[in-house]
């Protein structure tokens, strides 16, 4: 379906050079970005059948974990909505993440950490978003863990989330965070972003009412992407 | 209607390549071995196979080897979803030996008044909001390219360079070949 795409407010993302962040200095582009309204180019974009799923893709905890064994950590399920601006539900969609494990070690030949690799965990997982929007992993909680920022640098625990939307304009990543974690207000990386009020928006809060007694505890976290309208291209319906 | 906003970027940081690619991060066996978006030619696609090599730059000259590049672009006809054996959209990681990221594609048509091109997102640690930008080709006129003339005198940062072997775009950060990114 094409829909036009309204224009990203970039005052509300970090700039590209957040000096605190000491990558972005190397990494940023010195010359604005110039704007244009989305094309069919990026009004299109690709899509994905839930049967490209595995069964254990969602679920973190068994996915890399050897027949009769699990991921170590708190068991959390994240869940929640994809949601457009405008608060519609974006249904069909692929949401992948990833994370450290419950020590704050990622399974990479680069992380270093003396946290120890869990042979059980990966740290991956995909999903497709549900007819009302709706998605949910199961997973274990990621520790912080220490980085190379010049200084005493602790990442809060979080986890990634690469996320579609109809046009590749929505296009997006971005991290989430869990509720009172002392480390969020201590981040340059979460603290590039300009607003308390929009880094508020990617700390996922316990939610009891999905919490599972004696099995598992539930995280929510709602994401949004750029709002859409119709177009004369094609005049589906709402929910069609 | 609700009015919310989009949820704010962050850097895909260091270990993108684990969600997103994990068979090429090393997770052996996940999602069945195999990446999602490392085939854009599915099938036996009409159309003329180019092989795109690209690099990115950052500002100390030096290739980083930890992004993540997504493709997406027109088929040969110049329409999204039309050519059989085709997937409009690929990702590869940049390679930690070369910091290339390599995509067998297919030459894209002109589409809706537009010439020819390849629409680019690149994310990597450092990165706060995901680049966007384009990619087109040599020997086209592109001069009636509505996105294209935005550019510039900066539009000659977005030709790619006919090679040998196909076709190779440097994407450059900064310095004075900073490459054009959009805001889109």
């Amino acid at each position: 379906m094409t829909k036009l795409i309204a224009a990203r407010d970039l005052d509300w993302h970090p700039p590209p050079l957040a000096p605190d962040y000491r990558s972005s200095r190397t990494r940023s582009p010195i010359h604005q970005r110039l704007h244009y309204e989305p094309t069919l180019t990026e009004m299109t974009g690709p899509t994905f059948g839930h049967n490209m799923l595995g069964e254990l893709d969602g679920d973190l905890i068994l996915n890399y974990a050897r027949p009769g064994e699990a991921a170590i950590g708190p068991r959390i399920i994240v869940h929640g909505k994809l949601l457009d601006e405008d608060g519609r539900p974006v249904p069909g969609k692929l949401i992948e993440v990833w994370q450290a494990n419950a020590g704050g070690r990622y399974r990479h030949k680069k992380d270093g950490y003396t946290a120890p690799l869990d042979p059980n965990f990966g740290g991956c997982g995909r999903c497709i978003s549900g007819e009302d929007g709706s998605y949910s992993f199961r997973t274990i909680q990621p520790g912080p863990y220490p980085w190379p920022n010049g200084g005493n640098d602790w990442r809060p625990a979080h986890i990634h989330f690469s996320v579609f939307g109809d046009g590749f304009a929505q296009r997006l990543i971005t991290q989430m965070y869990f509720e009172g974690d002392p480390h969020i207000a201590l981040c340059p990386i979460v603290q590039s972003i300009p607003s308390d009020k929009a880094i508020d928006t990617l700390v996922a809060r316990l939610d009891m009412e999905k919490t599972i007694p004696m099995d598992i505890r539930a995280y929510r976290f709602d994401i949004v992407l750029r709002g859409r309208s119709q177009t004369l291209f094609e005049n589906k319906m709402e929910g069609l | 209607m609700a009015d919310l906003k989009e949820s704010p970027s962050q850097t895909a940081g260091p270990y993108v390549h684990i969600g997103c690619v994990p068979t090429f991060a090393g997770l052996e066996g996940m999602y069945g071995g195999k990446d999602l978006g490392d085939t854009m030619i599915t099938g036996n696609p009409a159309g003329e196979r180019i092989t795109l090599t690209l690099k990115v730059i950052d500002s100390a000259g030096d290739p980083m080897t930890d992004a993540m590049i997504e493709a997406w672009q027109p088929g040969p006809d110049g329409g999204f979803g039309t050519t059989e054996g085709f997937s409009n959209w690929g990702r590869q990681p940049t390679h930690a030996d070369t910091g290339e990221a390599v995509f067998e594609t297919l030459m894209p048509g002109a589409s809706a008044g537009q010439a020819p091109h390849i629409f680019l997102w690149i994310v990597a640690r450092g990165i706060n909001v995901g680049l966007q930008t384009r990619v087109y080709f040599p020997g086209n006129d592109n001069s009636a390219d509505p996105v294209f003339t935005l550019a510039g005198d900066r539009a000659g940062t977005l030709v790619a360079e006919k090679t040998d072997g196909g076709y190779s775009h440097t994407i450059y950060l900064q310095g004075d070949k900073e490459t054009v990114f959009f805001d889109v």
